[in-house]
């Protein structure tokens, strides 16, 4: 076969956003030899885009807020199924990522004290969100990246992985290609973290870019792995209608935590009806239905949408506190939003499934792989609240860290078994090979809409059927794909192996929503309008494969101890 | 719907040509979308960085109409009914393919830069009108755009001497950051080469995320820079109160 290039770590991170930065730092800090690995340059990921705020119980701004509080309000918005030690971690360890990271040179937004600024999200109890006026997470992955490459790591940037090679049952490396030159690279490593981010791609509209295609969450189905609650999926609901370029494009929750309001075309502050007590800062899922719900009875705004309206609050301080939002409309969509509302409506934002691993040290079920940030799962449990996925990065970024570490630790490599190499190798250049073939862009046209039209805000049974018969029907013409020109950087080509995790990750969102016969958090079945606390609320999903074909398999959840369960029962 | 007519360049490091695609407009459409339509359309291999299309990453610079611009910023309605848009890659950095350059010596360069330094026993008190200053640089998507148009890099390709106009504004953060204890001025002026810039602003000309780049961050470096040759106890003071 054609030559590569092999290198050779302890640990090997893939996806340099919060996660994987952070994940990277701690391993080199541990004294392994790190590779960070991504598939854009560096400081590009996801991680960039985040906006409203990192959520940690620091209680600068609210004194009566700490760890108790905001684990409550995590695994309550979950709808009480995520995974309570993940939980537990996350409220414990969040304020101190926080602090770190002024530390390593944040500059976040202050209050009068000169201590971290906070502000109020939905779900939250307590003003907890730690923030940068609207680019929270420009700050969080500067201040990363600039602690990160000066701790030692190799970062191999614009590399996609494609596959992870295992010997026996455990990772010992993983094979992909430059992007620049389109030749293929091996890394050997003991331990792997997976940091690869979300899935939105394979829906229409979407906040995500290009990258969250599901690399992470198919690579390791394929290795073997097992896959928590793809049911789940947030829709944010808050994106933006018009015009159609700009359709999907993140409108910031801190719009609504600085006092945004929602109105339908009659003029009506429409969640008075739906969660009046809570109102605008209810939980996603809440507020993403009730904006649906508004325009499909026909109350929506001349495009589709609900009017954010944040204009009462005085044109300097909306151009202080939000002003990439002030930016974004102006020159997108010629809306001032210091003069007058904008429009919005539910966008696919987030993805809760994903690889199962234990709170501890992120481990998966494969023995050496591990994976933190949005592509692990568990940790949000049926709906994120806002701001959380920030701090979740930053504390199980730690700990992957320091677990691939430890388990590289004293490990020897592997061998590699060329025969699985070449493998790989061929089934990716095939698509150059084919003389006949499908557009895999055509292909993942036909998949957005799919995802969006039957596997989205509201489902039924039928609907959710219909997807899956359609989903196999393109996983079919996806098997011979073709497209033209070199394999220098070529994005026809890179979409080939995208679409295929795609593909992955939208049979698995389509089989446990099909199973899930209730409604909870994210996942609304209008069949089954109610939750099952009983049944349904007791049960995760996994997601693996066997002999090639995708298992479903539900699992009782891990009850908390008594300690952690008093806090509950204390409220009522 | 109109349609409209773009002439993209398409080669690599050997060399290329313009090649004419025509694209279908919709409302509010940017100039990265026609991009994508023609990917989708034509030429599935035609190279562009991008991510966030949202003007929040800054990898989608490129040079429309001759301009450096954010492609996924740049409205098609703001060209003139009929009018050709070119779009080229960035003219500073060697091309890699079609609209994609190696922009790898940033990087280089950025790791060169003393990383902010705490004292050992600080307290982690600032102000808001401390960080202001910072966080104004700190706004930075490294776009590259500055570094692009700055003419000791782009004309004079003195990429050996100058860091740039965006490495300016981060050593000149560090400098103004309130808690930071290192000295950076030697680097400024041996290894960064401040001194080669001659405020012609063009840098701050085309910052997508309006940075001062040169009242705010080079013009203040220069003279702490000074300072430091004849004035240290005026560096003292600029240094304590972040100016
Ligand atoms: C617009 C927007 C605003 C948001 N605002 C907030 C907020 O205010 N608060 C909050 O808590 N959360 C927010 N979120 C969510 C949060 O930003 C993301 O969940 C989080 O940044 C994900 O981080 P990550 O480290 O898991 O992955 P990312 O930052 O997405 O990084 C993924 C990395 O994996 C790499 N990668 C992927 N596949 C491969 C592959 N095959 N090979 C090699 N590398 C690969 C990518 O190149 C990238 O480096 C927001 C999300 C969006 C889209
Ligand atoms: S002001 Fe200085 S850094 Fe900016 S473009 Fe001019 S010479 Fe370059
Ligand atoms: S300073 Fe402005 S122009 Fe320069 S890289 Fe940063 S955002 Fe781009
Ligand atoms: S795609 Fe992010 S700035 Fe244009």
């Amino acid at each position: 076969m054609e030559k590569y290039e092999t290198h050779t770590h302890d640990v090997i991170i893939i996806g340099a956003g919060g996660a994987g930065l952070r994940a990277a730092i701690e391993s080199s800090a541990k004294g392994a030899s790190t590779a960070l690995i991504c598939k854009s340059l560096l400081g590009k990921a996801h991680t960039v885009m985040a906006e409203g705020g990192v959520a940690a119980a620091l209680a600068n701004v609210d004194t009566k807020d700490n760890w108790e509080t905001h684990f409550k309000d995590t695994m309550k918005g979950g709808k009480m199924l995520n995974n309570w030690q993940m939980a537990l971690y996350h409220a414990q360890e969040a304020p101190e990522r926080v602090r770190e990271l002024e530390y390593w040179g944040a500059l976040f937004d202050r209050t009068k004290e000169g201590g971290i600024n906070q502000r109020a999200f939905g779900g939250h109890t307590w003003k907890r969100l730690a923030h940068v006026g609207d680019r929270t997470g420009l700050e969080m992955i500067r201040t990363l990246q600039e602690k990160g490459i000066h701790s030692g790591i190799d970062v191999y940037m614009e590399c996609t992985i494609t596959h992870l090679v295992k010997d026996g049952d455990r990772v010992v490396g993983a094979f992909g290609y430059w992007r620049e030159s389109g030749k293929f690279v091996l890394f050997r490593a003991n331990a792997i973290v997976l940091a690869t981010g979300g899935v939105g791609k394979a829906y229409k509209y979407t906040s995500n870019s290009w990258e969250y295609t599901g690399d992470g969450h198919a690579m390791a189905y394929e290795a073997g792995a097992e896959l928590i609650d793809m049911e789940f999926i947030q829709f944010h609901p808050t994106g933006m209608v018009w015009p159609p370029s700009v359709r999907g494009i993140l409108v910031t929750e801190a719009v609504r935590g600085e006092g945004g309001i929602l109105t339908n075309s009659e003029g009506e502050r429409f969640m008075e009806r739906y969660d009046p007590e809570r109102m605008e800062l209810s939980t996603r899922d809440v507020v993403a239905r009730s904006i649906y719900t508004e325009v499909e009875q026909g109350r929506g705004s001349p495009h589709g949408g609900a009017f954010l309206d944040v204009s009462h609050r005085g044109a300097d301080y909306v151009k202080r506190k939000l002003p990439s939002m002030y930016h974004q409309f102006m020159e997108f969509a010629d809306i001032d939003i210091t003069k007058g509302p904008m429009e919005v409506f539910p966008t696919t934002h987030y993805v809760m499934g994903g690889v199962k691993v234990e709170g501890d040290t992120c481990s998966s079920t494969v023995p050496g792989l591990f994976a933190a940030g949005e592509v692990a799962g568990g940790m949000h449990g049926a709906n994120r609240l806002g701001g959380n996925s920030l701090s979740d990065l930053l504390v199980f970024g730690k700990r992957a860290g320091e677990g691939a570490a430890a388990y590289a630790s004293g490990k020897s490599h592997a061998s590699v078994s060329a025969e699985l190499i070449e493998g790989y190798a061929n089934e990716l250049r095939e698509p150059f090979n084919n003389t006949q073939g499908e557009n895999p862009y055509t292909i993942h046209q036909d998949l957005q809409d799919v995802m969006q039209l039957y596997i989205g805000v509201f489902r039924t049974e039928e609907n959710i059927q219909t997807g899956i018969d359609k989903i196999e029907a393109l996983k079919e013409r996806a098997r011979t794909l073709k497209i033209e020109g070199s394999v220098m950087f070529n994005p026809g080509w890179h979409l080939c192996r995208d679409l295929k995790s795609m593909l992955i990750v939208s049979e698995a969102l389509a089989r446990c929503a099909l199973a899930r016969k209730e409604s909870r958090g994210a996942h609304s079945r209008v069949d089954f309008p109610e939750s099952d606390d009983g049944t349904w609320g007791k049960l995760n999903f996994i997601v693996a494969s066997k002999d090639g074909v995708m298992d479903l398999e539900t699992r009782p959840i891990v009850e908390m101890p008594d300690e952690l369960s008093k806090l509950f029962t204390e409220d009522k | 719907m109109s349609v409209a007519k773009l002439r993209v360049f398409r080669g690599d490091a050997q060399g290329g040509e313009e090649k004419e695609y025509e694209v279908p407009v919709d409302e509010g459409m940017v100039v990265l979308d026609a991009l994508f339509y023609i990917q989708a359309n034509y030429d599935g291999d035609l190279a562009i960085r991008w991510n966030c299309k949202a003007a929040k990453c800054g990898s989608c610079s490129t040079e429309i109409n001759g301009k450096p611009k954010l492609a996924c910023k740049t409205r098609m309605d703001s060209f003139a009914e009929g009018e050709t848009i070119t779009v080229y890659p960035i003219k500073a950095f060697p091309v890699i393919k079609d609209l994609v350059t190696d922009v790898s010596w940033n990087y280089e360069v950025s790791k060169k830069i003393p990383p902010f330094t705490p004292a050992e026993d600080t307290e982690w008190i600032m102000y808001q009108e401390d960080v202001e200053r910072g966080q104004e640089f700190r706004k930075c998507i490294e776009c590259f755009m500055c570094q692009n148009v700055c003419h000791i890099l782009r004309d004079h390709n003195r990429k050996d001497a100058f860091a740039g106009p965006r490495f300016m504004i981060k050593i000149a953060e560090r400098e103004m950051h309130p808690l930071d204890v290192l000295d950076r001025r030697e680097f400024a002026r041996e290894e960064a080469g401040v001194g080669f810039c001659n405020i012609t602003k063009c840098c701050t000309e085309v910052c997508p995320e309006d940075i001062h780049i040169t009242d705010n961050g080079i013009i203040p470096l220069k003279e702490r820079v000074v300072d430091k040759y004849y004035d240290p106890l005026s560096w003292l003071l600029r240094k304590i109160k972040g100016k």
